[in-house]
Parts: structure tokens; C-alpha cells; sequence
């Protein structure tokens, strides 16, 4: 069935062309010499004043990466990147030390206001009542933010309150001068250097990003949050989230993204690794808005990024819930390693294209302890003449006994000019293991939909209440106004949709 | 992880190339036949054998499991044609127009090739030999794809079976391909060729039985419009069988399909399909049944070409032992194909926890009103459902059987013809009561 209407005018109004993020701050900038090389790692390294571990395990990244090839697997189709014509690093140009957020340069302080990032905390603890759509105050919120933007981190609020809790959450290119003892043990644990090529590039030119360690038995007392802006013309981003959750700790983080609007394209490479131990529980959300380029595919983001988690103690956790609308090309595959006994690794995506946006999305579930579970719901819509692929793979090794997966996948398309495609992987190497993959919408509980029918409600309703009940407290821990937003495209109408 | 290794020639790869080359100047065609050999063996040279980084061959890698390559078949020996008489057994119970190869190589004396109107049989060496224009019509055109696999197969072919059944005929006996070996382990690269013309109808079953041989074999199916065709293989090996199915439906037709393969050391069934007509329907079913060390991959490209077709894809697999299942099926619904509507569901049976079921259910669609579906379950028995059996005083044994049963018995109960239904369940209980 083609799509409602009402979906066609909500996917209408996160087009291409109304990106809302598309302004350029007016900072000057200090970049590393054009191109990419071993004095370009050299560069990097000498301006974060690394220690000399740090800078060997770059300069290794970089000898790998030059061994390399760029993947081709994925179904995006991009004009070929010149690494060499590229800025690798760029950084507003600062006054030698800051000590308050009032020294931060007003430009980028205006830039963070105009999409929406409070940095002052005080705004944030203003009480100033905050309503949603339909005028119903929104609870207090308190989230910690970590603004980088373009190849540093320009700001980090609630440290001292989060310090107190013993939570460390500091831009990367401090963590590595002030607890370099807890980076050297968890850099590059989850996502080596040799993983893959995007990743071993990050590895060799990653310029900031967040770090964050909650220690046993800590609850984060607030949200985390990272807000990634790329400002400077024909810049890459490469950035390194690091996220370890000790011992029955629980974080949870959020991320997101916007870019100028312009005609080039520009590389956003980054990595991701969260490591949980015995019990920790870690949810990371993610609402990627980059630059997706104007309606004929010029400009945009190529967003190449490597996110994985390790769920390495007993019965800890990892969820992953990302809503993608912006980026020329994704590609992108959160992933979660089970190996803890009784791990649960979570996969809730939405993934719009729009224009001529490419998306290769999917996770990865890979089931090597006892009695593991996972879960993988996903969504693409796609429109104009996009193209939205879900890649997944679920696999369960010889003595990941008792292991689970369900996964459901949708795709809903929009004209017939776009692409929806579906390529799960799903390989069972035990008796015990059991896997359900399903593309059918009607097959999400039977049970379920038949006892709301039953209360006089359509099987689309009851459908659609399933999905968002099943999404739901996930979706609630993103910031409300992506909660909002993001509610209302999982609400879209499932009439229509294709496995 | 990334850079590409230029693997040096595998022995395999090695034969292969030689025996092309010896084999090049008495293989059956001349002229564009020649011509359409050496292409496809210059395809197949160009990729060698398939292996796991050839995304359509990622669960069987045929270079690693490809040991060596068997010399061609010699002509078949008295004793391999007495042995090939009792062959394809698994249909005898439905009466069949029975068509003998033995080795690859088409026997006429065995073959029943008594006339029926509308009908046309003869081998493909032979036509192939007499540049037969049925045949060059149709050969490597019906689904041009860059599979290895095919390629070998085209430039290697020999012998197999050409049938073509004209407008409006409606075949009074079921035609039934026996391919049976010899003695010796050989290898044949088969190629047959099917034309069923605008609203004729026919059921046709193929049945392999082969030691430790290796046999390549590829079938041509041209399945005209309003034309009606099912199609049963069942396959036992002890050695390696590669097969590919071709087929491109026309318009308002409908086919079904349906593949068994039991003590199977090593099959890949490839099936390639095209709607290129409306209104058409189609259903490819099968079941595979694994124990020791067998290894079946089932791997389909279902392509809708055209739009207000519907198509059904249902498999199962049971494995015991270190069995591994792969199944790997992409619906392509392109641009234009409107109200497609496509359903594909995969489930694996794992008895043992040394077997292995890898699915790969793909979709890929460019259309915006279909309705496109896919499932793939792998799991156990459950042990609730045998707990109850048990507790009506079925032993172990008889209540896992009865629910194996009971599991590829919803796929096989699917085949409307009631003569192979029964052939096929009596098969894979044969399977059933031989498991230890």
C-alpha cells in the first residue's frame, strides 16, 4: 500500500531543503596544513601536547591505514574522497587558557544558542517552565553538555557537580593528560586500530571528542551529552567517544549533530566505544541531523562512523537508539558484543532519506556468552529519490547457549523514485540459540494486537501502539524536543510499510 | 582486513583451466556456441572459483571446499547403465516419462521417448552439435548474470535435456530428468533447456544421484505467457553439486518449485528468476534435510520485473550433526513493478549444537506500492511441545520425529500435486527413520 498522506507532510518537513542548521560562524580558525600525512598526525598530536604513547599509537594507526582500502561493500555510491584535500584539524583560535565559560569566544557561544544547546548552566537551571507542542509542561531536565566543535572541545558544563559524583567527563584531549591510566586500558579495546578503514583513519587523526567514566555503583546523576558541530569549510570531523560504565554503574549519553550548508562534501569519520562491566548499563542515543545536501545531492556529510559496544561483565547492557535524518551518505552500524553471561545489547533505529541521501545502516549482534539477549527495531522511510538500506547481522557463537534475538525491520517508501532494502544477516552456530527476524508488520505479537483489536481499536492503531509502547523508553531518554520529534515519526502511520 | 589478495590459482582452478583447454576443440558447437565459451570461460578466469568475499557465495566458499577438480566424464560403461536404470527412485511412485543421463551424458535406450502431440524432445550435445535454433535462441540468454558458477557451466557444457512444449499443449505425463553416475568420480557440466510456450502446461521433476562426482549443472526455463509449470528436484550426493536455475516467467503464468535435498555432502542450489510478465505467479519451496557433515546452500535472486505479480518463497531446513544450512534469498522489486507482493519465510531446525544455519534474507525495492515480507527463524525443538508428546507415552525418539515431521511437513503439505506430496514426505520420512 503506498504511504498515507500524513506521513508524506511529517517526512515533507524534514526535507533537504528545509535544514534548519545551514549558518556559518564567522571564528577565525587555526588548521593544520592542508592534506593528510605523518606531520599531519605529528601536528595533531603536538597541538593536544600527547605524550609520546599517545603519539606511537597514531603514527601505528596511520602506517596501517595507508595499507588499506576504502570499503566497498556498502550499497552508497560517493565520488571518490581525496584525503589530501582536506583540513585534518581545525580549531577556533582561543585566548591561551580558559578558565570560565565566559572566555569562550561569543561567536560560538551565539552558534550553540541558535540550535537550541544551552552551555551557560545557569540558563539550564533557570526554571524557566518549558512546554511541548500541545502545552503541556515538560518535566526539569538537567543534561550536561560537551560542545566540540570542529576539532575541539569549546565547552563542558556540570564538571564540577559531576566530579563530585566521581564522574569523569571531560573532552578526550584532557582525559589523555589527566587520567591517562584509564585511556591507554579502554582506547582502542573495543575498536582497534586495524579495525576498519574509516576507523584506523580516526584512530590516526582523531582530534577530540568526550570521555567518560562513571565508576562502580555510580548512577550518573544527569544526562550526558555531546553536540558536535562542523564549521570551518572543507574540514573533516573526527572525533573519539569513549563511554566506560564500571561495575553495576549506569550512564546515559547523548549525541548530536548539524553542519553549514555547503556545496562540497566533507568527511565526518568518528568512533564510538562503550565498555560495560558486571551489571553497568549504558544508553547511548544519538539524533544525527549533519548537512544532507541540497535536493540535487550537492554538499553534504559523508558520515563514515564506526560505533561498537562491548557488554564484557556479567548481565550488563548496552542500548543503542539513533533517529538519522541528516548526512549525504551513512554509513554506520552501532554494534554490541555479548560477552558477559546474561548481556542484552538494544537496537532502536529510525532512519529517514530524503533528496538524495544514501543510507547503509544496521547493527551488529554478536552473542558469545550464555544466555545473551538482544533486540534490534528498525525503521527507514525514504523519499525523493533516496536510497535506505538496513544491514544487520545477528550471530551466535558454539557456546553462546540460551542465546536471543528479535528483530523487526521495517521500511516505508515514499514515491517511486527511492530505494528500500533489507539485507539481514542471521547465523545460528548453536541448537539453543533462537533467532525470529521479521519484516512483517503484523507479526509483532499477535496476541498483543489481538487483545487491543479486541478493545474496538484498527489493527493499525493497535500496531502503531505497539511499536511506540515497545520504543517508548527509549525514546524518552533522548532530549525532549528530539523526543517529541522522534515520537512523531515512529507514530507515522505503518499503513504502507514493506518488510 | 580491507586489501584485496590476488590469490594465486587454487589446484582446482588449475584442473578446471586445463580441462577447458583440452577439452576446448571436441566439446559439442560450433561458432557462436565456440564463441559463447570462451566468453564465459574468460568470465570464470577472471574471478576463479567463488569464495567467501564474493558476497553471493560468503557461506560456501567454493575455492576452500573445492579441493581439486575431477577429471570430465568418460562415455557411460555398460555397468553404469544397468546401475542407472533403477535410478530416481525418490519418483517412482508417480508415473513419469522417464528421461535417462548417466554421467551428464543423455541414453536414449534407457529414455522413454515414445511421441506425445505438442511435445519435442532431444539432447542438448546434439543440438548444440547442429546449431539447433531453439537452442541459440535461448542458451545464456534466458537470465544473463555474472556467476561463476554459470559461467563454468556454459563454457564446459555437454550434454542434457532440450524439451520444448508448444502453445496450448497440455502435457499428459509428468517428464521426469534422471541423472545418475557411474562408478568412477568424474565431473559434468549439464546444461538443459526448457521451453514452455504461451498457455501450455507441464510438470517436470529432476532427480541427481551421485557419488563422490562433481557435477555442475544448469537448466534454462522459459515459462511462456499463461503457461503453467511445476517443477520438483530432489538431490542426493556424496559428492559436489552445484545447480542453477534460470528462469524467466511471462505474463498471466504461474510456477511452482520445489527442491529436496537429503544426504547432500555438498549442493548449492542457485535459482535466478525474473518476472518479466503481469500477473504472474510463482512459489519456490524446498526442504533440506542435514546430518554429518552435509552442507546445502540454497540461494535465490528473485527479480520482479514487472508489476501485479506475486511471489512465495518458502524453505526449511533440519540439521543434525555438524550439518550446515545456508539460505540466502533477495527479492528485487524494481522500479515501476507496482503491487508486487512477495512473501519469504526461512526457518532452521538445529538438532545438534555443532550444526550451523546462516540466513540471509535480502529485499532490495524500488517500487512504492508492494507489499514485500520476509521471516527467517533458527532454533530447537521445543521441548514443551516433545514434553507433551512424552507425556501420551511416545517415546523420545518417535516424539522428536513426529515433530520434525510435523515442521517440514507444513512446507511439503504446500505442493498441490498430490502424486510428488507424496513422494516427497515419503522421502523425508526415509530420511526420518534412517537417523540414528
Amino acid at each position: 500500500m503506498p504511504a498515507v498522506q500524513e506521513t508524506v507532510d511529517r517526512v515533507r518537513q524534514i526535507d533537504v531543503d528545509q535544514y534548519k542548521y545551514g549558518f556559518v560562524t564567522d571564528v577565525e580558525s587555526e588548521k593544520a596544513p592542508i592534506g593528510l600525512s605523518e606531520d599531519t598526525v605529528r601536528y595533531i598530536s603536538a597541538k593536544k601536547n600527547e605524550p609520546a604513547w599517545m603519539l606511537e599509537w597514531r603514527l601505528e594507526a596511520f602506517r596501517r591505514w595507508l595499507t588499506m582500502r576504502e570499503p566497498t561493500w556498502a550499497r552508497v555510491d560517493y565520488p571518490k574522497i581525496d584525503y589530501q584535500n582536506a583540513y585534518y584539524y581545525s580549531a577556533p583560535k582561543k585566548k591561551p587558557q580558559l578558565s570560565s565559560l565566559d572566555e569562550v569566544d561569543p561567536q560560538i557561544l551565539e552558534t550553540y544558542k541558535k540550535l537550541g544547546i544551552p552551555l551557560r548552566e545557569q540558563e539550564m537551571l533557570a526554571g524557566v517552565v518549558r512546554k511541548d507542542a500541545d502545552g503541556n509542561v515538560l518535566p526539569e531536565r538537567r543534561v550536561a553538555v560537551d560542545a566540540v566543535f570542529d576539532s575541539v572541545s569549546v565547552a563542558t558544563t556540570f564538571k564540577e557537580e559531576l566530579k563530585r559524583a566521581g564522574v569523569i567527563f571531560m573532552p578526550m584531549s584532557e582525559a589523555i593528560q589527566q587520567h591517562p591510566e584509564l585511556v591507554r586500558k579502554y582506547l582502542g579495546s573495543v575498536v582497534p586500530t586495524t579495525d576498519n578503514f574509516f576507523a584506523t583513519l580516526n584512530s590516526a587523526v582523531f582530534s577530540d571528542g568526550s570521555f567518560v567514566y562513571v565508576p562502580p555503583g555510580v548512577r550518573c546523576p544527569m544526562e550526558l551529552s555531546t553536540y558536535f558541530r562542523i564549521n570551518e569549510a572543507n574540514t573533516g570531523q573526527f572525533e573519539r567517544t569513549l563511554i566506560v560504565a564500571d561495575k553495576g554503574a549506569y550512564v546515559s549519553y547523548l549525541e548530536g549533530c548539524t553542519a553549514p550548508m555547503r556545496d562540497e562534501n566533507q568527511l565526518h569519520a568518528a568512533v564510538v566505544e562503550l565498555v560495560t562491566h558486571d551489571d553497568a548499563e549504558i544508553k547511548y542515543s544519538t539524533v544525527q541531523n549533519w548537512y544532507p545536501g541540497d535536493a540535487d545531492g550537492k554538499g553534504g556529510i559523508f558520515n563514515f562512523v564506526t560505533k561498537r559496544g562491548d557488554c564484557r561483565g556479567k548481565n550488563s547492557k548496552i542500548s543503542w537508539t539513533q533517529v538519522e535524518t541528516g548526512s549525504a551518505i551513512t554509513w554506520k552500524y552501532p554494534s554490541c558484543i555479548l560477552r558477559g553471561d546474561g548481556s542484552r545489547g538494544e537496537f532502536y533505529s529510525i532512519a529517514i532519506s530524503n533528496g538524495r541521501q544514501q543510507v547503509d545502516s544496521g547493527t551488529k549482534m554478536i552473542h558469545l556468552g550464555k544466555n545473551t539477549t538482544s533486540r534490534i527495531i528498525s525503521k527507514g522511510i525514504s523519499a525523493g529519490q533516496s536510497n535506505n538500506t538496513y544491514r544487520g547481522l545477528v550471530t551466535a557463537h558454539r557456546k553462546a547457549t540460551g542465546a536471543r534475538n528479535f528483530t523487526n525491520c521495517d521500511s516505508l517508501l515514499i514515491g517511486d523514485q527511492c530505494g528500500a532494502h533489507t539485507v539481514p544477516y542471521i547465523e545460528a552456530k548453536n541448537s539453543s540459540a533462537v533467532f525470529e527476524h521479521e519484516a512483517s508488520t503484523s507479526k509483532i505479537s499477535e496476541d498483543m494486537l489481538f487483545y487491543c483489536r479486541s478493545r474496538g481499536m484498527s489493527a493499525e492503531e493497535a500496531t502503531a501502539l505497539v511499536v511506540n509502547g515497545f520504543v517508548k523508553d527509549v525514546l524518552q531518554q533522548l532530549p525532549m524536543e528530539f523526543a517529541v520529534e522522534a515520537q512523531k515519526l515512529i507514530s507515522i502511520s505503518l499503513e504502507g510499510s514493506v518488510g | 582486513m580491507n586489501a584485496e589478495v590476488r590469490a594465486i590459482k587454487t589446484p582446482a582452478e588449475q584442473a578446471l583451466t586445463s580441462a577447458y583447454q583440452d577439452a576446448r576443440a571436441a566439446l559439442p558447437g560450433k561458432g557462436n556456441v565456440a564463441v559463447l565459451r570462451d566468453e564465459a570461460f574468460n568470465r570464470f578466469e577472471a574471478t576463479g572459483l567463488p569464495h567467501r568475499r564474493v558476497e553471493e557465495w560468503k557461506y560456501t566458499d567454493l575455492r576452500a571446499l573445492m579441493r581439486d577438480a575431477l577429471p570430465l566424464a568418460a562415455p557411460a560403461d555398460a555397468a553404469a547403465k544397468v546401475k542407472a536404470k533403477d535410478a530416481g527412485k525418490v519418483f517412482a511412485s508417480v508415473d513419469c516419462r522417464r528421461l535417462v543421463f548417466v554421467d551428464g551424458g543423455f541414453m536414449p535406450e534407457l529414455s522413454d521417448l515414445s511421441a506425445e502431440p505438442g511435445l519435442t524432445i532431444g539432447s542438448m550435445a546434439a543440438a548444440l552439435g547442429k546449431g539447433d535454433p531453439l537452442v541459440a535462441a535461448h542458451v545464456g540468454k534466458v537470465f544473463e548474470t555474472d556467476d561463476a558458477a554459470v559461467a563454468l557451466n556454459t563454457a564446459l557444457m555437454g550434454d542434457g535435456a532440450v524439451i520444448h512444449i508448444a502453445a496450448g499443449t497440455v502435457l499428459a505425463r509428468t517428464i521426469h530428468l534422471v541423472f545418475a553416475s557411474g562408478e568412477t568420480p568424474s565431473s559434468s557440466f549439464i546444461r538443459s533447456l526448457i521451453v514452455v510456450e504461451k498457455g501450455a502446461q507441464a510438470v517436470i521433476a529432476e532427480s541427481h544421484e551421485s557419488n563422490a562426482s562433481q557435477v555442475n549443472c544448469a537448466l534454462e526455463l522459459v515459462i511462456g505467457d499463461g503457461a503453467q509449470v511445476d517443477y520438483f528436484k530432489a538431490t542426493q550426493t556424496r559428492g559436489l553439486h552445484v545447480a542453477s536455475l534460470l528462469l524467466t516467467v511471462g505474463a498471466k503464468a504461474a510456477f511452482n518449485t520445489f527442491a529436496l535435498s537429503s544426504d547432500a555432502s555438498l549442493v548449492r542450489n542457485q535459482s535466478f528468476v525474473r518476472f518479466a510478465g503481469e500477473g504472474s505467479t510463482g512459489a519456490l519451496r524446498g526442504v533440506n534435510l542435514l546430518r554429518g557433515k552435509d552442507h546445502v546452500d540454497t540461494t535465490m535472486l528473485i527479480e520482479h520485473a514487472a508489476g501485479h505479480c506475486a511471489s512465495r518463497e518458502q524453505f526449511k531446513s533440519v540439521l543434525d550433526d555438524q550439518g550446515h544450512n545456508v539460505f540466502q534469498g533477495k527479492i528485487v522489486v524494481k522500479p515501476h513493478a507496482q503491487k508486487t507482493d512477495t512473501k519469504m519465510m526461512t526457518r532452521a531446525l538445529l538438532l545438534s549444537d555443532e550444526a550451523e544455519a546462516d540466513n540471509k534474507p535480502e529485499l532490495e525495492i524500488f517500487a512504492d506500492d508492494v507489499v514485500c515480507g520476509h521471516g527467517a527463524t533458527a532454533g530447537a525443538l521445543d521441548p514443551g511441545l516433545k514434553f507433551y508428546l512424552m507425556s501420551r507415552g511416545i517415546d523420545d525418539k518417535q516424539a522428536e520425529a513426529l515433530l520434525i515431521q510435523a515442521f517440514i511437513g507444513e512446507t511439503i503439505e504446500e505442493v498441490a500435486h498430490e502424486g510428488f506430496r507424496d513422494a516427497l514426505m515419503t522421502a523425508a520420512l526415509s530420511w526420518l527413520e534412517s537417523r540414528a
